[in-house]
């Protein structure tokens, strides 16, 4: 009952999506507030039936009811509580529903904080998010429903979750890094809605930019998830593989963070507004196409689901209505839009322009690579099959972020319009002659080597940092007190520094430990020890423990430091009882500036095993610097120059209401 | 240049991406190309497995693989996937009897593959015993299960690695098959 209860409520959130595309829309195009005003309604029902559907397919995971094809397949009646309820999204059809749900929930947020905005272009944003909504939840109907029953001959168990996935990582990775993706299709809709109405402004700037920083914040917390997670739970101890999955994650954060500077210059400028909307709609698109490449499985990669050519063509019809007629839209209007403003070669603008072309093509390496192998295949015919590894995505990646990373200490000390040379010179040799000391003798003292590659990242790291701390002594040396002149400074100031803060301490992150991580696969007997620097690992054995569904073995390795007890560390190598699958459990101990890392490896015939033991100075600040990154979001979304807005925009608004609904929103609010 | 072409080419590129996605489609992802392909049966004399009888006199060679369709599945109890296409292989072998299902017991213990087989139904009209694995060496088998299609003249004609199940049997398997019958 519980299940069919979801499936009809699926059906209920797919019948209101679609009035959600049509009676909005018509009524923007009519001017008919009635019309208008029923997507808030229209789009909170679809909210609460998506709410309902994602509880009955929770329930039957929780309650192991195998009758349902997609419980018995991705569950275990041995499953921990909590894996049950993660299980929800751990296959392709519940995944699904997560994607879904939380579209419709951008869409149910962008109804509640709409307060602000004018009633047409709400109609409009959240018709466009129907047409996806109605695209998706038809797809999910037709090909891929979690609600499908075997009531005949009802399994008694289920075959159990992967168990790669049966990890803290998988309750929380997916939901964060569809909160990014989907996110994205909010300043999508935006941009689209602009579009249709023409009114291209800086207040659709305004209106997008804190829903941008949102999605980014989320998908750079995902995607730092994801990263971690592959590090501890892979078990050989490394964090980004360049797979095609993860590169279709990580397109979308970097067009994201180009869209995130370009809607800065638009908002306050006014120009490059063709641009920006561009990379919104590319923002979104490359999200589906993550969408497509997991799901369809055209690429061969470690996280695809079941491979299904059918569910990959609808997934493509998809694409091409929504991005096929955006693009359309874009070719269309787009010439038309024209910017006002006037700049000069050292002005902000054009520095944010220099991000953004960094970071486009990036993103265009990384979309060539991951799709070369098809690109390959169709030149060269089937049986030449290629795969691009890390060594190309490096070679052109590592050197588009440095550049980025001296791009943005200058972009620290720009100003709109103009920039003065004498001053950029005066500001920037000061931070230049600081980063390029600091980087080039800590390394060197430290190491006592001289490693180009380490000292160009330390330098180009101390650069940032050192840009961040001068512009703010600058920003507050006219105050009376530095902490008056901190309190001064706006809370997307604070933002912005925060993030390019955790750009840095990335930077810092993947280089030390790419260049000084020790690896060792040992070979250790019971008593034997291994040594790395000043810590000693001592393997004491290995015993069988068990576990809710799987059984253990556990080594316990005991490390000294200097000599002195440390720590013990207990890496696992599990076998799960219902798919027989074995599964590797790293014991790491975490620190500021290093892990130890151990995963246990095979069983050799002589009671000796293999022993995987890593050294990995600052690994943690890869991710550390994405939550620093996903924080600065945060903060420039809570400034309060979108929050005042409200009541002065609300009182407009209202007249909108009362009067001619097309009344342009004018930038009475601005200054 | 028109300044509105300019705008058109994200559209364009975005087509012609779409393009290369819907060939990519088209194909398996996990197909290896093998060097068996088109090439006659490796040599090999191994006993078979014979499920009433505790040991097994008869030997199999490539002679007794002619004169039909051959399908070579390569399975073992170790092997979770195989316990996951074993039911379907059972159903298929039953509704297409025009097919001889040969069975490779890869590296397996004997007892299990025969308690499996006694329990789950045998697909298999004979199945050969690979204790040291060389038949996967000489087949170049990565790993169980592997199926390969041997047309009458005992020349392999298609190599699928991993699960067959219904989709794949009807899109790959049925048009190698009909295309050597």
């Amino acid at each position: 009952m519980i299940p069919e209860l979801g499936s009809f409520s699926l059906i209920l959130a797919f019948c209101l999506a679609s009035l959600m595309v049509v009676i909005p829309m018509a009524g923007a195009i009519t001017n008919n507030q009635l019309w208008m005003s029923l997507c808030r309604p229209l789009s909170s029902g679809i909210w609460v039936f998506m709410v309902i559907s994602f509880a009955c397919l929770a329930y039957a995971f929780l309650n192991d009811d195998f009758s349902v094809n997609y419980v018995a397949r991705n569950s275990n009646s041995l499953l921990p509580d909590r894996y049950k309820f993660a299980a929800v999204w751990g296959g392709h059809e519940g995944s699904l529903l997560l994607w879904v749900l939380i579209l419709a929930s951008w869409s149910y947020a962008v109804s509640l904080f709409s307060k602000n905005l004018p009633l047409d272009i709400l109609a409009r944003v959240l018709s466009v998010m129907g047409i996806i909504l109605v695209g998706f939840l038809l797809f999910m109907l037709l090909t891929s429903s979690p609600f499908e029953r075997t009531l005949l001959n009802t399994p008694l168990d289920g075959t159990d979750l992967n168990p790669l996935l049966q990890d803290f990582g998988l309750i929380v990775h997916p939901p964060f890094l569809y909160m990014g993706y989907v996110g994205f299709s909010v300043a999508f809709a935006f941009a689209i809605a602009a579009l249709l109405s023409g009114r291209l402004d800086a207040a659709w700037a305004r209106w997008t930019r804190p829903w941008t920083n949102a999605a980014w914040a989320f998908l750079s917390i995902g995607i730092a998830l994801g990263s971690w997670w592959a590090y501890y739970e892979l078990g050989w101890g490394g964090w980004w593989f360049w797979d095609p999955v993860e590169n279709v994650s990580f397109m979308p954060w970097l067009v994201g963070t180009a869209l995130i500077h370009s809607l800065a210059v638009t908002e306050k400028r006014g120009v490059f507004k063709s641009w920006t909307v561009l990379l919104a709609i590319a923002a979104f698109s490359l999200s589906l196409l993550g969408a497509f490449i997991v799901r369809s499985g055209v690429l061969t990669s470690v996280h695809a689901f079941a491979v299904d050519p059918a569910r990959g063509m609808v997934l493509l019809t998809i694409m091409l209505i929504v991005i096929g007629s955006s693009l359309l839209l874009y070719a269309i209007r787009a010439p038309a839009v024209k910017g006002s403003a006037s700049y000069t070669l050292t002005s902000r603008e054009v520095l944010l322009l220099i991000n953004n072309i960094i970071l486009v093509v990036s993103t265009a390496a990384v979309l060539l690579g991951t799709l070369y192998p098809l690109i390959h295949e169709a030149i060269y015919g089937e049986a030449n099959r290629v795969s691009i590894g890390p060594p190309y995505f490096n070679t052109i990646f590592v050197p588009l972020m440095g550049l980025l990373a001296f791009a943005l200490g200058v972009g620290t000390f720009s100003r709109w319009k103009k920039t003065s040379v004498v001053y950029l010179k005066q500001q920037l040799s000061k931070v230049l002659i600081a980063s390029l000391a600091f980087g080039i003798v800590i390394p060197v003292i430290v190491t006592s080597e001289f490693n180009i590659s380490v000292i160009v990242a330390v330098v180009l790291a101390f650069w940032i940092v050192f840009s961040i701390a001068k512009d703010i002594f600058n920003k507050t040396s006219n105050k009376e007190t530095f902490f008056k002149g901190l309190k001064a400074l706006s809370l997307s100031y604070y933002g912005m520094q925060f993030a390019h803060f955790g750009m840095a301490v990335t930077i810092l992150g993947v280089c030390l430990t790419s260049h000084y991580s020790v690896e060792r696969d040992v070979r250790l007997a019971p008593g034997d020890s291994e040594t790395i620097g000043n810590y000693e690992f001592i393997f004491e054995g290995v015993s069988l423990q068990q576990g809710a569904n799987y059984q253990a073995d556990r080594a316990v390795i005991t490390v000294l430091r200097n000599g002195d007890e440390y720590i013990t560390l207990e890496p696992e190598k599990r076998l799960y009882y219902a798919t027989q699958a074995i599964q590797t459990e790293a014991g790491i101990d975490v620190g500021l500036f290093r892990d130890l890392f151990t995963a246990l490896g095979d069983e050799r015939g002589d009671g000796s095993w293999v022993v995987r033991i890593h050294y990995k100075p600052f690994v943690l600040w890869i991710w550390l610097g994405a939550i620093f990154m996903a924080f600065g979001g945060v903060l420039a979304i809570t400034d309060k120059r979108y929050r005042s807005k409200k009541t002065v925009k609300q009182s407009q608004n209202e007249s909108v209401l009362s009067g001619s609904s097309s009344s342009k929103p004018t930038m009475a609010a601005e200054s | 240049m028109n300044k509105r072409a300019l705008f058109i080419i994200p559209g364009l590129l975005f087509i012609s991406m779409l393009g290369l996605l819907l060939f990519g489609l088209g194909r398996d992802p996990n197909m290896v190309p093998s060097a068996l392909v088109n090439r006659p049966l490796p040599e090999f004399s191994l006993p078979g497995l014979e499920l009433d009888a505790a040991e097994s006199i008869a030997l199999i060679t490539p002679e007794d693989l002619t004169g039909g369709i051959s399908i070579i599945n390569f399975w073992a109890t170790w092997c979770p996937p195989c316990h996951i296409e074993h039911p379907y292989l059972v159903e298929i072998s039953e509704s297409e009897q025009g097919l001889s299902f040969i069975g490779v017991n890869y590296k397996d213990d004997l007892n299990e593959a025969r308690l499996f087989l006694e329990e789950k139904g045998s697909p298999f009209k004979k199945i050969i015993v690979d204790l040291d694995g060389s038949l996967g060496i000489d087949f170049g088998v990565a790993g169980a299960p592997e199926t390969f299609i041997v047309d009458s003249f005992g020349m392999i004609r298609y190599r699928h690695v991993g699960v067959i199940n219904h989709q794949i049997w009807e899109e790959t398997f049925e048009p190698v098959i009909s295309s050597i019958q």
